[in-house]
């Protein structure tokens, strides 16, 4: 059993399209099946996953997942739908000054655009409601709830592990444009400081995206001003429990080519912002076959053909096996401890149920519920005993 | 490229094709005909779908063929996709056309458009060079597309419909970002009239919504693995884009298909074999079978929830998919085709 699963924040990361969104759950659900009480970050998770997990009409917070006989001494599982719009309103309206400030932002129609489309801003938004629940969660009426004992984020599919870390930066720097900023000026001060070129940059580009959409802009930097600097403070406090050692980063990989690729990427990114990979999750790995009969000239060909094709799954697996090994010697030698190797079998079709996701779940940690009077565990739980 | 006129109409096809001796008599030659005919239905391709489902792949798979009938094509990718120079062994594609394969019967070139480029090219073109300039060192640009979101996606959609109009090429590919993105790329000239209201961004926009809504001009081919949860998104994404672009659907491409598993009575392989073997062998058959059906369960599933033609891919015992592999995956292609051309 591996430590890096006893971390107060897990974050899932990896290329699109190997399962991880589906491996988070696992593992929350594994890890709530241990004893534990887990909050996971789903972003985007397919319908019927979705509906598994009781998120089909349910939103930006934690609510808890029905477990039937998987509930096991006072552990619990929490999920939410990430809702970048709603977590970005709820930061506005935590740092704007007065909440007429707030709400002219909020019904600003490039601030809508801002929340909607920039890119990075969903990045930043699974970072800034990984942040909000280890520090004071709240349920969807707003009332505060007992602390988690574990939150694990998904993450949106990037080909940049750094768009997580840089997310906040990019966001603050836009918030600071400087064109835009020294447009703000005249309505604070009411001198007209703004220089002649930059006003004939924005009248030229007027002409050709339409006036309304450059007024949009400029009234949203006049209502945001005053507010970069809590957003700012905000954003690094982010980033120190991201770069936290009670962080643990799990790579969540496929063996397909293209995957493997970018995920060994995603390490180099992360081991280059000296981010520690904990542990490196292999999904959907093809089983191996074995002993198979060798050939042979006096077969027949429906057993001839039929031995090829085991071959062929058992060449398959081999060569999955092998595609991973430069991922692990890079996050290995990048690390300062163990790192923890694990590899999901494929199943032979989706998972999209409560027990799909604890076939999943054993697979990564093992069947948890005989070591859930573990002393180290016992002594962090926040929760009375039992 | 090759200046090489080619004749559109499908009954002039063969006189002129570069000598070849091929005929419209042979079957050979119907083959041809009924590929070129599908290709030249339109002049733009949109290949989208999930990210890992093959999307690249079935791109240059359909660029390739196309090219193969005599097309001048050029494959396009764009921010959020990249992977089509890999499938060629050829280096990153830029803003410029390069050559992907030089021995075609048509020709295949391939380029990258970002909205950057294509930005800056249209408003020299317009006379506003020294703008351009200005808007990109200072970031200004990141805030306009802010403002008006959907501009970055008009103005690579700008640019293929200036390609059309050119005749550059007798048919454009191009690689879209994956599904979710690929919905609000297509989406974007329509939105953007929301936020825009006049000006030449807003004329660009309406333009090209002319252009994804004639399926003359362009078609969308999706393409899918034959899994539950690809599937199902294909679904969702084949009808807000017909529902809500207003464009054109082709045929879906099923890509990764495993071969057929040889059924075999129970204990036949104990005859002959060891114990051990014969319930390794008998467990590898079985586990493949499973997977067999369930593919083909999800084919099903597409085929009666979704009125569109498929076209069959094979999954590749390979871990590169490079330029051997596009042209085995093409000519799998022209036979889903020809299975399309013989429904009809």
């Amino acid at each position: 059993m591996s430590d890096a699963f006893d971390a107060r924040v897990i974050v899932c990361c990896g290329p699109g399209g190997v399962g991880k969104t589906t491996t988070a759950a696992a593992l929350g659900l594994a890890l709530a099946t241990s004893g534990r009480r887990v909050a996971v970050v789903t972003i985007d998770p397919a319908k019927r996953l979705a509906q598994a997990l009781g998120l089909a009409s349910l939103g930006n917070h934690p609510t808890p997942v029905a477990l039937g006989d998987d509930a096991a001494d006072g552990g619990s599982l929490w999920a939410l739908m990430l809702d970048t719009r709603a977590t970005f309103d709820g930061l506005v309206a935590r740092y704007a000054p007065s909440p007429e400030q707030a709400h002219r932002i909020l019904n600003n129609t490039f601030y809508r655009n801002i929340a909607g489309t920039l890119s990075g801003t969903q990045e930043y938004m699974a970072m800034e409601k990984l942040y909000e629940l280890v520090h004071g969660p709240v349920d969807s009426t707003g009332t505060v709830i007992e602390a988690f004992d574990c939150v694990i984020v998904d993450t949106p599919p990037t080909r940049n592990a750094l768009e997580f870390i840089t997310a906040p930066e990019r966001l603050t720097r836009f918030l600071d444009n400087r064109v835009f900023r020294a447009l703000t000026a005249p309505a604070r001060t009411g001198l007209r400081v703004v220089g002649v070129a930059t006003q004939a940059v924005l009248r030229s580009l007027g002409k050709v995206v339409g006036g309304e959409v450059i007024a949009d802009a400029i009234a949203f930097f006049q209502a945001f001003e005053g507010m970069e600097a809590g957003f700012r403070e905000r954003a690094q406090a982010v980033l120190r429990l991201l770069r936290d050692e009670s962080s643990a980063w799990v790579i969540v990989t496929s063996a397909r080519a293209e995957s493997v690729g970018e995920a060994t990427a995603f390490a180099q990114q992360l081991a280059d912002e000296g981010i520690v990979v904990r542990a490196v999750v292999a999904n959907r790995m093809q089983p191996t076959f074995d002993p198979l009969p060798s050939l042979d000239p006096s077969q027949d060909d429906r057993l001839h053909d039929a031995i090829i094709r085991a071959q062929m799954i058992n060449a398959v697996a081999t060569a999955d096996a092998h595609a991973i090994e430069p991922l692990l010697q890079l996050v290995r030698a990048n690390a300062n401890r163990e790192v923890t190797y694990l590899h999901i079998p494929l199943q032979s079709v989706d998972v999209h149920d409560i027990a799909g996701l604890r076939v999943i779940g054993t697979a990564l940690v093992g069947d948890r519920r005989t070591t859930v009077n573990e002393p180290a565990r016992r002594a962090r739980r926040r929760g009375p005993a039992r | 490229m090759r200046g090489r006129h080619v004749d559109r109409s499908v009954s002039g096809y063969g006189g002129e094709n570069n000598g070849s001796g091929a005929s419209n008599h042979t079957s050979a030659g119907k083959e041809h005909m009924e590929t070129e005919a599908f290709f030249r239905a339109s002049k733009i391709l949109l290949v989208a779908g999930k990210g890992g489902v093959g999307k690249t792949t079935g791109a240059a798979a359909l660029a390739w063929s196309a090219a193969a009938v005599g097309l001048r094509v050029v494959l396009v990718e764009v921010d959020g996709t990249r992977g089509i120079a890999s499938r060629f062994d050829a280096p990153a594609l830029a803003y410029e056309p390069s050559e992907l394969h030089a021995r075609t019967t048509g020709s295949l070139y391939g380029r990258r458009i970002t909205p950057d480029d294509a930005l800056l090219e249209y408003l020299a073109d317009h006379g506003m060079k020294r703008l351009g300039g200005r808007l990109v060192s200072t970031g200004t640009l990141d805030v306009i597309a802010t403002a008006a979101p959907g501009i970055k996606d008009i103005l690579i959609l700008g640019k293929l419909k200036q390609l059309v109009g050119t005749d550059a090429a007798d048919l454009l590919v191009l690689d879209t970002p994956a599904s979710g993105h690929a919905l609000s790329f297509l989406r974007s000239p329509k939105g953007l009239a929301d936020t825009v209201r006049s000006g030449p961004i807003r004329r660009q926009a309406d333009e090209v919504v002319a252009v994804l809504t004639d399926p003359a001009l362009c078609q969308v081919v999706l393409v899918t693995l034959a899994e539950e949860t690809p599937v199902s998104e294909v679904m969702e994404t084949a009808y807000a884009l017909e529902e809500e672009v207003g464009v054109a659907l082709g045929p879906v491409i099923v890509n990764a298909l495993l071969a057929p598993v040889p059924d075999d009575p129970p204990g036949r392989f104990a005859a002959t074999l060891v114990t051990r073997e014969a319930d390794a062998l008998t467990a590898a058959l079985s586990f493949e079978r499973t997977r067999v059906d369930a593919q083909s369960h999800q084919r099903d599933r597409l085929r009666r929830e979704l009125p569109l033609a498929q076209i069959a891919l094979p999954l590749l015992p390979v871990r590169h998919i490079g330029p051997t592999e596009i042209e085995t995956l093409s000519t799998h292609l022209v036979n889903g085709i020809r299975h399309l051309a013989d429904r009809a």
